[in-house]
């Protein structure tokens, strides 16, 4: 891997940047790994770097059946933050903030990680109690989030309007300042480039459709559309697709797949100083380096794995949009599109063993899997290292719908979803 | 949008309907002699399919009552609607689309 630096970039700015080279190889496979990790997003190559990193284990593969981070990866508003509500989620989502503070050094690669500000609107009673209960609970796990009034919400975000016309009034909001955004592309190209440098292959256009199993039921490998290719230990890490994959093991999971849906304007000059997001009108915006404004959606109502979502749904965000940011209301629209998140009951993620052996899951992360990108590779590289569950992850178990111990974020974030 | 033929009212848009999940999925007659997997099966685990998929739906802002369809969740289109406790004419044995 050449590293970028200062040096290498004015030599290669005196070369006409023509010997950067590729940033990761195109390996074909190999019969066997020692684990094979299904998914080549944001969570699976960053399992796959924190493998080789912290674990030394770089026999290892990442196999994507279209190119890397070309799924929810390359879909999501690229929110990140960790003010969630029960201490096992605040742990997890904590744990992948503090990593994405030094990831771009831990990288050598620029993901373009922002501190701008995560500002969570409250429009009624409900949400300002349910917020503010949010505030204090964060600040017990030592995460930073503050209560804004109406007035300082203004303050902070001057695009909002706080008139008592709207139907949803701006009652006040929740403001973590360590949270913001990142470029999703580069999450996934520097943890590529970072893994494949240490010795892990990363397999593109390579299809999982089948998962072998010995005699005793242990997993022992994947068949491939490039392959059998046999694996010591197997992680899935298939986001909307997870079920698909698990069924060929024989695994039935408590998760649904839903289409999401985002949209982008045509770029201009800084207008949006941080993230806005409001849960209880689904609309959440932040405004790109490139000058787009990036808006999310809510989830359409029915599963689906169209990667395509209602017309309606997108109407119904830019509807809040425009009545909470009136200036927005001529701004044209550039794209739009879906991606297929896998929810589960409780509206947490699973992330460790399974009923079959050597075959582990990293799933169910639903509408906010983004912002869990370095948290997320780092505990599941751990549970894939010692077949046992790190700390963090230890209370994400598939096995929590049959105890019923749920982390409960569905309840928590208060709205209807 | 998806255009959604109710049983009882026709072709109507989807916004007149909630989406009310996997269909056929029946209550343990005694969810006391069951044992926690099972129970936590009907609870929470879901088919999910790539394919064909039997779901309900309700026709909310409609006529108001539930009924059951069939729908390709790769193409979202759907197969046929059919009234509740009905089973669909159309083979949903067949395997899930790749």
């Amino acid at each position: 891997m050449r590293r970028f630096s200062l040096t290498s970039l004015l030599s290669e700015s005196l070369r006409g940047h023509t010997g950067w080279g590729r940033q990761w190889r195109a390996p074909e496979p190999k019969p066997r790994y020692d684990v094979v990790i299904v998914g080549g997003g944001g969570h699976g190559l960053a399992t796959a770097y924190y493998l080789a990193t912290v674990h030394g284990i770089t026999n290892v593969a990442v196999l994507e059946k279209g190119w890397i981070g070309g799924g929810n990866t390359g879909r999501n508003t690229t929110i990140i933050r960790s003010n969630y509500l029960y201490d096992e989620s605040a742990a997890l989502y904590e744990h992948a903030l503090k990593l994405w503070e030094g990831l771009s050094q831990e990288l050598n690669y620029n993901v373009m990680f922002s501190q701008r500000g995560v500002l969570m609107l409250a429009h009624n009673i409900h949400d300002v109690q349910s917020f503010k209960r949010h505030v204090y609970a964060n600040r017990l796990n030592g995460i930073d989030n503050e209560w804004l009034s109406k007035e300082e919400c203004k303050e902070f975000c001057p695009p909002i309007e706080i008139g008592g016309h709207l139907r949803y009034p701006v009652l006040g909001g929740a403001l973590q300042r360590r949270a913001g955004t990142a470029r999703h592309d580069a999450v996934a190209w520097g943890y590529a480039r970072g893994a494949d440098a240490r010795g892990v292959d990363i397999i593109q256009n390579c299809e999982v459709t089948g998962i072998r199993r010995d005699a005793a039921g242990t997993a022992i490998g994947v068949e491939t559309s490039r392959g059998y290719i046999g694996a010591g230990r197997i992680g899935v890490v298939a986001a909307g697709h997870t079920s698909t994959v698990m069924n060929m093991a024989g695994v039935s999971m408590p998760l649904e797949s839903y289409p999401l849906q985002a949209l982008v304007s045509e770029p201009v000059k800084p207008v949006f100083p941080c993230v806005v997001m409001s849960n209880a009108v689904h609309a959440y915006i932040s405004q790109s380096d490139k000058g787009e404004l990036v808006i999310g959606a809510g989830t359409d109502q029915y599963t689906s794995y169209s990667q395509q979502g209602g017309l309606h749904i997108t109407t119904h965000t830019l509807d809040a949009i425009c009545e909470l940011f009136p200036q927005f209301t001529r701004m044209r629209m550039l794209r739009s599109w879906g991606g297929i998140v896998d929810v589960t009951p409780d509206r947490s993620p699973i992330i460790g063993k399974t009923p079959v052996s050597n075959l582990f899951v990293n799933c169910g992360w639903g509408t906010g899997g983004f912002k869990a990108t370095p948290g997320s590779g780092h505990v599941f590289a751990h549970t894939l290292a010692t077949g046992a569950p790190h700390a963090i992850n230890a209370p994400f178990t598939l096995d929590r719908f049959r105890t019923g111990r749920l982390i409960d974020e569905a309840a928590a974030a208060a709205v209807a979803h | 949008m998806l255009l959604i033929a109710c049983p009882h009212c026709g072709n109507r848009p989807e916004t007149e309907f909630r989406c009310g999940g996997q269909a056929h999925i029946a209550r343990p007659e005694q969810p006391g002699a069951i044992d926690d997997q099972n129970w936590s099966e009907y609870l929470f685990v879901r088919k999910n399919p790539r394919g064909v998929h039997a779901e309900r739906w309700n026709h909310v802002h409609g006529c108001g009552r539930w009924f059951n369809a069939l729908r390709d969740t790769v193409s979202d289109r759907f197969i046929e609607t059919y009234p509740m406790g009905a089973s669909p004419k159309s083979d949903t044995t067949s395997e899930a689309r790749a």
